[in-house]
């Protein structure tokens, strides 16, 4: 069951789509979470258009997988690839945290289609994702649930509780993405709060633990179709952070910052730029 | 001497009530509420934190095995997971100490629960100070503060043991989520099986006109106590059992101020934020009128016996008088 180049060059041109959307919301904005939204872009391209079973049209389709965000704040490239897909106009991107919007600053279930949950508060997204899966199971589905947190998330002990809980109950239909882009707030996340040897802490747990260059649409399809029997899958994603836009690419200021208006166009200027190199991006993690 | 016959007869209340009315905890009723829910419609689930005899838990793992999920000393995860399966269709009961759930898994309720509407029952046990000897750390007396305050959730304090039951039956028929506490020690079963329980409605369980005691959980029988008491002095009490905090029952509160025109609210919870605030917020914009509270003083609780705490505290019969006959004198 390979995946095809053409397949690959649609999936990279996607994310690309859904970072120049990210911009572009950000910056209409004028706040929000720029680095994470950028560096995970990869990832939500392969899921919504590659792996995930759903159906835009028919947001409540009881079969569909579920996606919950758990790290929520960066919640721009959901709500970009979620106007890709065609859960809702594209035109509306430009009303995220404005008076009304369906785009809050955070997502709000039932706000927007496609939405599986609400999220900010950090860790609250795992449990939630936890509960569905283990709904699943009980129920005899096949469905599948994913979760993706953020590396800093991992601090709150309510992380360490589901997963706890997920490795107990071997929920095999759940996959956990950690976006690790080694930054949070203050800093690094080895030298606000080590998470290493995080590999060994998860198996620990009970996960069968892939990791991933998590900008690596390939090798990222390749991890998500692993089989895995009677046990829970995590993808160790190793991201960029601000990844597509130099001058943002690895820079903690740039975590909860919007571009200006110079800066947007400086973004978009460049990822356009990208996009005619067939929309390859490398990564330098191995 | 029972004086019952000053009780409305459409509620059916116990006839021993003032001789010597049975003693059950309230939080049986919840227990056997819960399977009677839970074969009323397979989608109930209960989630438990390591506490399955003490909360009351047990008959329903014993009875659904497969809905019975053991989610360990995690009272946040535990509120997240119900969200989970709420938005997969469940109607997940949670439960733990009141000081746990919802004292330490607030921020979990507030947005995996309440901001997504999830359909989530929150059960708080060892409700109150009555929980005695374990102390302030355990005696959940500010759970009805920091629950009524969210949006899109019931708050239920039943009263007594049959009541406790009928409400968990009652809850998994609203699609949203409602915290409900009780306690842990023996009280007054003053309801009967017969007796109606509807959401939402404040029962007026006794007629006067010269004041009203508006009571929920273990003070809706010292306040029924403390009527009787007072109609001996010539004080005709109305007393209203408010099981529903949220949303209140604005209507029977706004008849009870004009018509009697003083009020004393009793409830076994901190003054700040309770069942009186409560009443005080209609009262104050629809009828003012004096008011008086029984309540924790704004203080933290202490080690003892539950009958020598609810004294020391005031939280019984005699600390109603007191209020009652303070509001008197301000009316």
């Amino acid at each position: 069951m390979g995946v095809t180049d053409k397949q690959i060059e649609y999936l990279e041109d996607m994310a690309t789509h859904i970072r120049e959307d990210v911009i572009i919301m950000l910056e209409n904005a004028g706040s929000g979470h720029s680095a994470g939204s950028l560096g995970t872009a990869d990832i939500f391209s392969t899921l919504y258009f590659h792996i995930l079973k759903h159906d835009p049209k028919n947001p409540d389709w009881e079969d569909r997988d579920k996606f919950v965000l758990s790290n929520a704040h960066i919640c721009p490239v959901l709500y970009a690839t979620l106007a890709e897909a065609g859960y809702y106009p594209k035109k509306e991107i430009t009303t995220l945290r404005k008076l009304g919007s369906r785009l809050q600053g955070h997502p709000h279930k039932g706000a927007l289609p496609g939405l599986e949950a609400s999220g900010g508060p950090l860790a609250q997204g795992l449990s939630i994702a936890g509960g569905m899966a283990i709904a699943g199971k009980i129920d005899g589905k096949r469905t599948k649930v994913y979760c993706m947190v953020g590396d800093g998330e991992m601090n709150e002990g309510q992380i360490w509780e589901a997963l706890m809980f997920i490795g107990k109950n071997r929920l095999h239909n759940f996959t956990l993405i950690v976006d690790r882009n080694n930054i949070q707030i203050d800093g690094f996340t080895e030298d606000v709060m080590p998470l290493e040897p995080l590999k060994d802490k998860l198996k620990s747990f009970g996960f069968h633990v892939i990791e991933v260059d998590g900008h690596n649409i390939r090798t990222l399809i390749e991890a998500f179709e692993e089989t895995i029997f009677e046990k829970p899958k995590v993808l160790l994603a190793h991201t960029i952070p601000g990844k597509g836009v130099d001058f943002m690419e690895f820079k903690p200021e740039w975590h909860g910052k919007p571009p200006n208006k110079e800066e947007a166009d400086k973004a978009i200027e460049e990822l356009e730029a990208l996009r005619s190199l067939g929309g390859k991006i490398t990564c330098e993690h191995e | 001497m029972n004086m019952s016959k000053n009780l409305h007869k459409k509620f059916h209340l116990a006839g021993n009530i003032f001789d010597s009315p049975d003693q059950v905890p309230a939080r049986n009723g919840y227990g056997e509420g819960i399977v009677e829910a839970g074969e009323a419609d397979e989608n109930v689930v209960v989630l438990c934190c390591d506490l399955t005899e003490s909360t009351r838990n047990a008959k329903f793992k014993e009875t659904f095995p497969q809905r019975f999920i053991e989610v360990g000393i995690a009272e946040q995860n535990m509120a997240g997971l119900a969200a989970g399966m709420a938005f997969s269709g469940k109607i997940p009961y949670i439960s733990s100490y009141a000081t746990f759930n919802p004292g330490r898994n607030w921020d979990q309720i507030r947005v995996s629960i309440c901001y997504s509407m999830a359909n989530v029952k929150i059960m708080g046990a060892h409700a109150g100070i009555s929980v005695g000897p374990d102390g302030a750390t355990h005696q959940a007396m500010e759970d009805i503060a920091i629950t009524r305050c969210l949006p899109n959730l019931t708050v239920i304090v039943p009263s007594d043991y049959w009541e406790t039951k009928k409400a968990a039956i009652a809850i998994a028929g609203i699609e949203s989520p409602v915290y409900m506490r009780f306690g842990r020690e023996k009280i007054p079963v003053i309801t009967t099986e017969q007796t109606p329980f509807q959401i939402g409605r404040a029962d007026t369980y006794r007629d006067g006109d010269d004041v009203s005691i508006i009571a929920c959980g273990s003070l809706v029988y010292e306040a029924l106590v403390a009527a009787e008491k007072l109609s001996g002095d010539g004080i005709n009490v109305r007393v209203i059992n408010c099981h529903t905090v949220k949303p209140i029952d604005e209507k029977a509160i706004i008849k009870a101020a004009n018509e009697t025109g003083a009020i004393v609210t009793a409830e076994e919870h901190q003054v700040h934020g309770g069942l009186g605030n409560a009443v005080a917020e209609v009262v104050t914009k629809n009828s003012p009128v004096p008011m008086e509270y029984v309540a924790m003083m704004d203080r933290f609780g202490e080690s003892g016996e539950p009958n020598e705490l609810m004294k020391k505290f005031g939280l019984d019969s005699t600390g109603i008088i007191n209020a009652v006959k303070k509001v008197l004198k301000r009316k």
